[in-house]
């Protein structure tokens, strides 16, 4: 018996390649002194250390690269992993970051997929694709040619507004994530997460988590016809449902961001 | 075509094993020929529950190893001709099972029986998921608790996307509640939620209710599924939910404190 059992166990594979797909925060930044990056970085860090710690990030360089500010990557990658953030990706470095992320065992994710609204830079194929090949992209090194392209094109993200549609109940232990809008015409069940870089819409009962502007948009609101979430959170600014007045139970809010505090409005 | 019912609520103790020996049963007395299978390997209960333990001789993991046939497996129940069970293991765990062998098996009793129901272990790891993969239509069994109601949920999630009806994008698993150990009285005090409590969280089609019963523990006991006691409140409720899963109207009993006609001639148990 155990015999047969041994054989099966070899005969069947162990392991399998599964592509799917991951909502990882990006750092996108606008500024090359590494000082000022971890203080600011810190701050925001501070003000969601539950949502921070040990999370996974993507660094985007394009914004910095625009601007001709270099940066040392492997500083800043430091300064990064010392406030507990685990980066696992670069996006829209020079050639040299890219070699310089690579050494330090940091994938590398090709820009121009965030212009179609998919969130793909954390998709682990899409990762190794890019990976692979970097190679080429090294060739012509003074201004590699892709980059020069993500430069130019950084436009149409901001036309075409991508709308993800949820008919069906967002059960408890659910995520979803949506790189654009969120709409969802069911309820969002008590331990369900939904996350939008855009706004969020809810017909029915908010009883979960629900996080609009995560990529740090600060005018993406949540509507809601039912607020009784356990969290709501625009662009990191948080309240827990302890904080939320129940008086919002069945009635149809808005919440929105002024002056970096969260406000809930009847419509 | 054969169907696949899983019965499963994620929490543990909350009725599932009763319900699928009732269900089975239930199902059997009226003409379809019934399949049940014990997904729990190592916590074997289901041949306890529908009084077969002194006849089990090959299980659920000789056969997915394929050290006994299907036929040679599956025990026939002594009430009812038409129902099978096949029983769990009790000398392996869960990691005994695969997706690939538990899909064998389920296209081979598909060929021969018009419902084959899957009895769910408690919990969201291996044996439950395989207990739900292959499902048709799924009993979430729930109490009228926030715990309960919580799990029953997250399995309701897990149903929709980790199924494989979701993952082949077909038609998705249809979900029924059903309501158990439920008692009207302490609805009434408060201790309790209620039914329209527990739908408003879960937003799903209610089978039934089956009332908090003493037949229950005494069915267990004896090793006869509750619903061959005609008697019993719990019995009649079971009889209810499986000619409404059939598509027989009936109406909702056991959820108010009135006592029906039933209630009137043969007194509460």
């Amino acid at each position: 018996m155990s015999t047969d059992s041994q054989q099966n166990a070899h005969q069947s594979p162990i392991l399998e390649f599964k592509s799917s797909t991951f909502s990882v925060p990006v750092l996108i930044l606008a500024g090359n002194d590494v000082m000022t990056i971890e203080q600011q970085l810190q701050e925001k860090t501070q003000q969601a250390p539950e949502f921070f710690k040990n999370s996974p990030l993507v660094f985007d360089l394009q914004e910095l690269n625009k601007l001709e500010l270099g940066i040392d990557v492997t500083e800043l990658t430091h300064v990064i992993r010392k406030l507990g953030l685990l980066p696992i990706g670069i996006r829209g470095g020079s050639a040299q970051q890219n070699r310089q992320a690579l050494d330090l065992g940091i994938p590398i994710h090709s820009g121009h997929i965030a212009r179609d609204g998919v969130y793909a830079a954390n998709q682990p194929g899409t990762g190794a694709a890019s990976t692979a090949a970097t190679p080429k992209q090294q060739a012509p090194e003074p201004e590699p040619e892709p980059e020069l392209e993500q430069v130019s094109e950084p436009e149409p993200p901001a036309v075409t507004v991508n709308t993800t549609i949820i008919t069906l109940p967002v059960r408890s232990g659910q995520r979803i994530y949506a790189a654009g809008d969120l709409i969802i015409v069911a309820q969002v069940s008590a331990g369900a997460e939904i996350m939008a870089e855009g706004n969020i819409h809810i017909y029915g009962p908010l009883r979960g988590r629900a996080l609009a502007g995560v990529q740090g948009n600060t005018e993406a609101r949540i509507f809601c016809t039912d607020l009784q979430a356990e969290l709501i959170s625009i662009a990191g600014n948080y309240k827990v449902s302890e904080d939320l007045n129940s008086a919002a139970h069945i009635r149809p809010v808005q919440i929105y961001l002024q002056n970096h505090a969260l406000v809930i409005k009847d419509i | 075509m054969a169907r696949i019912i899983v019965v499963t609520s994620g929490k543990g103790g909350v009725g599932k094993t009763t319900t699928s020996a009732a269900i089975a049963m239930g199902l059997a007395k009226r003409g379809h020929k019934t399949a049940v299978i014990d997904f729990d390997v190592g916590l074997r209960n289901l041949d306890l529950i529908m009084g077969c333990e002194r006849r089990v001789v090959y299980d659920f993991v000789n056969v997915i190893n394929g050290e006994a046939t299907l036929n040679q497996a599956l025990i026939r129940d002594k009430n009812c001709n038409q129902l099978y069970i096949l029983p769990a293991s009790q000398t392996r765990d869960k990691d005994a099972l695969s997706q690939e062998g538990v899909g064998k098996i389920l296209d081979e009793l598909k060929k021969d029986f018009k419902y084959i129901v899957c009895d769910s272990p408690a919990g969201i790891e291996k044996g439950a998921h395989l207990a739900m993969y292959f499902a048709d239509d799924a009993f979430i069994v729930t109490n009228p608790e926030v715990s309960s109601v919580r799990d029953s949920d997250r399995m309701l999630g897990i149903l929709s996307s980790k199924s494989r009806r979701a993952e082949q994008n077909e038609e998705p698993i249809k979900e029924y509640l059903l309501l158990s150990r439920y008692s009207p009285d302490r609805v009434k005090l408060g201790e309790m939620l209620s039914v329209d409590d527990v739908q408003e969280i879960l937003s799903l089609h209610l089978l039934g209710v089956i009332p908090e019963s003493k037949s229950v523990l005494n069915a267990s006991n004896s090793g006869m599924p509750v619903i061959l006691d005609e008697k019993s409140d719990a019995g009649q409720a079971y009889a209810d939910i499986v000619a409404r899963y059939l598509g027989e109207n009936r109406p909702h009993r056991f959820i108010d404190d009135k006592q029906g006609l039933f209630g009137k001639l043969f007194g509460r148990k």
